[in-house]
């Protein structure tokens, strides 16, 4: 079969929504492990921040993989959503989706919008200052900056109460994503049903940690 | 069980003179409707009073009324098949709604289910589709195997009828907020897949069903399930995975 039928296909097309979802996830329990780790010690989150931030393959390999991957994400949605729309030119009067299926399932545009923005205000707090920092301004390596600056960034309420919204969206996001990713690749046997429960924690446990991380900062450390 | 009582209701019914015009929700007042009565029954008693009235009756596709043709469709109060799971609107009784009601009828909307008349859409979308892939190819020229003769076995042979049981409604492509056939096509897919004699033209019968469906103008599943719930006869989305595996594959291949 030809390559280019295969990727224009819907079933491609959803496939590649849902391995861009699940490398999505994997990077977000790994970030999940850091910022949890400051809870803890400011000293073992200073030295994996200084990690991530200075190994040459994170910085120059997998970071760039990583916001390949969502702006692939969040491009794909959006093209999906548009070919959705048009499948029903004509709306209904009345359409009773609460009948059938979950608020979180049929929002997921509006869930990863406002995850979406969430994330360009992170990576203009995070990222561009980190450049900035260690390319623009050329700073000196500090290996023990990370964790003030994280305490600091939790000082302001309202962006804590930002922050915890965004987490509340992506939490709805992955409510229905994670196990929906796992359909989407065909894994709806014995083993793909037992994941659910695992998926389903994964969507409340992981968005709660990062909530109760910032409110622990703001709280304790401001 | 108790009796039946009359009630009087009124109507909310999306008329279109053709597949060209424009058309418009059209309220109705209908009296004296048993709640014994099936839906398509007190539609019926509605097109008798406009006839009556020498106004042009509601047109709307009905075939066995038993649940077994798939031809019954309507969108009826923001459900396919109405306020009830696992039934066609054939199967729908009065029972379910109040005396005093507003019951809101449209017909399935989706692009690749052109409106024909009123509440008729135009299904042959899902035709075109079973043409692309959706059959086995069997010698008859007096060598044919019985197919008894192949052995199958149990949990296989279940699935396959299954997924055979879909009738081709369209409750499914008309209640996804995609518009998605992929319950359709992943049940049609499977009932061939699982089964031995379906195998050997497995690869191009999914290429090919799944090449059609997208042509067709039906959206994109994302998962939600409605399809499932609504479905009249109980297609799992075990079926659409199935498709997305064998489809992979096949690309693969
Ligand atoms: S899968 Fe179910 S809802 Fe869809 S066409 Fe078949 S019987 Fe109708
Ligand atoms: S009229 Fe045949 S299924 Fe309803």
């Amino acid at each position: 079969m030809a390559k280019s039928t295969l990727l224009k296909s819907s079933i491609a097309k959803k496939v590649a929504m849902a391995l861009s979802g699940i490398f999505l996830i994997s990077f977000l329990a790994l970030h999940f492990f850091i910022n949890m780790v400051s809870v803890f010690s400011a000293d073992a989150f200073n030295e994996m921040s200084h990690f991530m931030g200075y190994n040459p393959l994170i910085q120059f390999v997998m970071q760039p993989i990583l916001v390949a991957g969502v702006v692939f994400h969040f491009i794909m949605g959006f093209v999906l959503e548009l070919k959705n729309k048009s499948a029903r030119p004509i709306a209904y009067v009345k359409f009773d989706g609460g009948a059938n299926s979950t608020w979180a399932s049929r929002n997921m545009i509006i869930s990863g919008l406002v995850v979406l923005a969430f994330l360009g205000l992170h990576f203009y707090d995070f990222w561009v200052h980190e450049m900035v920092y260690k390319y623009v301004e050329g700073n000196a390596i500090e290996e023990t900056r990370y964790y003030g600056e994280l305490v600091a960034k939790f000082e302001s309420p309202v962006r804590t109460g930002l922050y915890s919204v965004a987490f509340i969206l992506l939490a709805l996001h992955l409510w229905h994503g994670f196990t929906s990713s796992l359909q989407s690749i065909g894994f709806d046997n014995k083993i793909g049903k037992s994941l659910h429960t695992i998926c389903y924690s994964f969507a409340v446990i992981v968005p709660a940690g990062f909530v109760f991380i910032a409110i622990f900062h703001h709280l304790i450390n401001n | 069980m108790s009796a039946a009582k009359n009630m009087n209701i009124s109507l909310q019914i999306w008329r279109q003179k053709n597949s060209k015009e424009k058309g418009k929700m059209e309220t109705y007042k209908l009296n004296d409707v048993s709640t014994a009565s099936s839906f398509l029954e007190m539609l019926d008693q509605l097109n008798e009073q406009l006839v009556n009235e020498r106004k042009e009756p509601i047109a709307f596709d009905h075939d066995c009324r038993e649940g077994i043709c798939g031809m019954c469709s309507l969108y009826i109060n923001g459900r396919a098949h109405g306020p009830d799971t696992g039934i066609t609107t054939c199967q729908l009784h009065m029972r379910m709604f109040n005396d005093g009601d507003t019951i809101v009828i449209e017909p399935w909307r989706s692009a690749a289910f052109p409106v024909i008349k009123d509440l008729i859409v135009d299904r042959t979308s899902f035709d075109r589709i079973q043409q692309a892939g959706g059959f086995v190819s069997v010698n008859t020229s007096g060598n044919t195997i019985d197919a008894n003769a192949t052995p199958i076995n149990k949990q296989d042979a279940d699935k396959a009828f299954e997924a055979a049981a879909c009738i081709g409604c369209g409750a499914c492509v008309a209640t996804c907020k995609n518009g998605s056939a992929m319950l359709f096509v992943g049940a049609k897919v499977s009932q061939y897949a699982l089964l031995p004699q379906g195998r050997i033209e497995a690869t191009d019968r999914v290429l090919n069903m799944v090449r059609q469906m997208d042509e067709e103008g039906f959206g994109n599943c994302t998962n939600t399930g409605a399809c499932e719930v609504e479905c009249p006869k109980g297609i799992s989305l075990e079926n659409i995975a199935r498709m997305n595996r064998e489809y992979l594959s096949a690309s693969l291949k």
